[in-house]
């Protein structure tokens, strides 16, 4: 059981993590997202006692892990793979951890052995790969055998097979009653191995919940429906239909129905009831990496731009027209739009552009949806609209990248009409 | 050094779990749990020190040089010089010279001792494993010490013994300065060693703190061979004398100078010394961050 109040870590006038507060359960995986630089190796590093919190504190079963009596046999932490003196064979790295725990020798053996590195135990470290280094690493977590384990980034550098076992080596700990925490930003191996959430952006507590709930608060499920192609009247008069018995429709590019805010069994029985016939009807629920960066997206401190070239491209001929840029590739906010009423708020992060203006100016040219729409961005070959329904013209080409660059996803958009969220 | 402050001092583990919250699934392992002690940190710290090759290579050209340049320059004297030449000089002060050069082995040695795990980040998984800090550095500190001191012993009581040997025509060394010539340099070197090894731990940089120390056994000396003012005799001549070099050669009885440390006196120096930086190094290690 990890415990952590009010944790606040500053470097100069930098804060790295700030009022943090949670709590790590035994006997589940505890999952420790967060963008690069929001302070989960800081959080890891004052668990195990390295660095000392400026205000607040964590404890390990109620003791601050420098008070902890024989804290390796309680706490296993892989912190940094390459944390070893690299001209020591992997035995004597292991043994002498395991004398200065007062450890029996031969069990350094048995932590070779359920890492595979046995064949290798007297070999230099430095002679190491990635996924070798990363297999030492957990050798010496789970070499005092202990109740609470931290991991940081464990499968890095490993192969499909060393990601599976670590997958299954973080659940079978867990089963045995151990607290495991696990700090990764793959969020696809977390949705696999994870069975609680913790996360947090800038190093503030974003969420800190089960898997499932975080999916749920953070992700639109919704049912994909689509008409035949042949019979575009048909779409019109089930998402009318749709729209009138209170769910709300969204239309896809290809020409099918997103709709939430109506149960699956409900939209069969409409469209029955209006009798329109369907050729696809399938739930889709938003994962958990859709779920993470929708929430995370405020929160990003490195961010990743699209290399413009702006200052080494050729002036354009007279004439010639600008390229379009892909609509929403490596734009951020191209993630699903959010749950049609407070989804995604819950969690936004304060916002320090004011919500409207957009962190970076060059980048918001190249963001569909940020400027009056781009006659050359639309899709050429636009589904017949309904006269009924004129406003949902402009938000099709907006529906993949709903949110101009910085704008919080639920804030109201006024490029967005009410009624397609 | 500090064993941890534990609230409740008998058998730890199952207050600890007892305390672990109201009515959580525990673990326990069928692994014993010990109390740990300075013991164990000692048993680990001999591991590390012996399982790296930077050991073997600073301690391998330490012997080489102590014990090759005390026996060239014993061989050298002993084809060329009388009864005369040696006067009232003991033969054992023909040793000092491959301990000055050799010196700067184990003041590597022991800067790479502490420096070492920061430069690998090692110092974070000891750390982890053993969260009294102290205790750690004071593991270290005797591990180096008495592998230092046992080096250096041998290697110029062999050459002592060697050069007495050698040169016949010189009169016998007593037993004092047998003792000083053996015991002392070697709590000397074994000492100075030692403040290398705090001193890597205040830097945490190998090459940083090896520079320091050479500036430290070095540049006194260097800067008096250049004060040549006349205002400045008294500072030349502290240099001087209290220069390590010098205080080596106090052993040997060859300082430069008489105003300086005599018999014992640079042992106690350079225990003062070290006690100072012992104390400095722990109080570092407990407020920094690792």
């Amino acid at each position: 059981m990890i415990e952590a109040v009010g944790l606040t870590k500053r470097y100069g006038d930098k804060t790295a993590v700030y009022n943090l507060s949670f709590q790590v359960r035994p006997g589940a995986v505890t999952g420790f997202l967060g963008p690069n630089g929001s302070g989960k190796s800081t959080t890891m590093r004052m668990i195990l006692g390295l660095d000392n919190p400026t205000s607040g504190q964590v404890t390990i079963g109620g003791y601050p892990y420098r008070k902890l009596p024989n804290a390796a046999r309680q706490v296993g932490a892989l912190l940094d793979a390459k944390a070893v003196h690299g001209g020591r064979t992997a035995r004597n790295h292991l043994l002498s951890l395991a004398q200065l725990s007062g450890i029996p020798a031969r069990r350094v053996d048995e932590v070779l052995g359920v890492v595979g590195l046995q064949d290798v135990a007297s070999r230099r470290s430095n002679g190491f790969s990635l996924g070798m280094g990363q297999r030492l690493g957990i050798a010496a977590a789970l070499l005092g055998d202990p109740q609470v384990l931290l991991f940081d980034e464990p499968v890095n550098g490993l192969d499909p097979e060393g990601i599976l076992w670590v997958r299954n080596l973080m659940k079978m700990l867990a089963a045995e009653g151990r607290t495991v925490f696990v700090s990764s930003h793959l969020m696809s191996e977390m949705a696999l191995t994870a069975d609680h959430l913790i996360v947090i952006g800038r190093g503030q507590l974003l969420s800190d919940m089960s898997v499932r709930d975080f999916i749920a608060a953070n992700s639109a499920g919704f049912a994909r429906v689509r008409t035949p192609d042949t019979e575009p009247q048909q779409r019109e008069k089930l998402s009318s239909a749709l729209t009138e018995a209170g769910g709300h429709v969204l239309p896809e590019q290809d020409g099918a129905l997103r709709v939430t805010g109506l149960p699956m069994p409900r939209i069969s029985d409409i469209a029955h009831e209006t009798d329109v016939r369907l050729w696809e009807l399938s739930p889709h629920q938003a994962s958990l990496e859709e779920a993470y960066m929708r929430m995370t997206q405020g929160a990003v401190d490195y961010r990743s731009t699209d290399d413009q070239k702006a200052g080494l491209m050729q002036p354009l001929p007279p004439g010639a027209q600008p390229p379009v840029p892909v609509p929403g590739q490596g734009q951020p906010g191209w993630y699903a739009p959010p749950p049609p009423q407070e989804g995604g708020q819950a969690f936004a992060m304060p916002d320090p552009y004011g919500g409207r203006q957009a962190p970076n100016p060059y980048m918001a040219p190249g963001a569909p949806g940020a400027t009056p729409p781009n006659p050359y961005a639309q899709p050429a070959p636009a589904a017949p609209q309904p006269p009924a329904q004129p406003p949902q013209q402009a938000p099709q080409a907006a529906s993949e990248a709903p949110a101009a660059p910085g704008t919080p996803p639920a804030a109201a958009d006024p490029t967005k009409p009410e009624d397609v969220r | 050094m500090s064993t941890p402050q534990h609230p409740t001092p008998p058998s730890a583990a199952p207050q600890w779990q007892a305390g672990s919250g109201p009515s959580y699934p525990g673990y326990t392992s069928p692994i014993p749990v010990v109390r740990t002690h300075l013991g164990h940190a000692i048993a680990s710290e001999w591991t590390k020190i012996r399982s790296v090759r930077s050991t073997i290579w600073t301690l391998g050209v330490f012997v080489v040089l102590v014990v090759g340049i005390g026996l060239a320059v014993a061989g050298l004297v002993s084809g060329s010089a009388t009864e005369v030449d040696y006067g009232q000089e003991s033969p054992l002060s023909f040793g000092f010279f491959g301990v000055l050069l050799g010196m700067m082995c184990v003041v590597t040695l022991g800067v790479l001792t502490t420096a070492s795990e920061y430069g690998t980040g090692m110092i974070r998984t000891t750390t982890t494993a053993c969260p009294s800090r102290g205790r750690v550095l004071a593991a270290k500190s005797i591990v180096f010490f008495a592998v230092a001191f046992t080096v250096t012993f041998v290697s110029v009581t062999l050459v002592g013994l060697m050069d007495v040997a050698m040169l016949d025509g010189a009169r016998q060394p007593t037993g004092q300065e047998w003792l000083k010539a053996t015991l002392g340099v070697s709590l000397y070197v074994a000492l100075l060693g030692l403040l290398s090894l705090l001193v890597g731990s205040i830097i945490r940089h190998s090459a940083g703190a090896i520079t320091l120390m050479i500036a430290l056994v070095l540049a006194p000396l260097v800067i008096a061979l250049f004060m040549v003012a006349q205002a400045l005799e008294w500072l030349r001549s502290g240099l001087f004398s209290y220069s390590i070099p010098s205080q080596i050669g106090v052993f040997y009885s060859t300082s430069l100078g008489d105003s300086g440390p005599s018999g014992w006196d640079p042992l106690w120096i350079a225990v003062g010394v070290t006690a100072v930086a012992f104390a400095g190094a722990v109080a570092l290690l407990h407020r920094r961050d690792v």
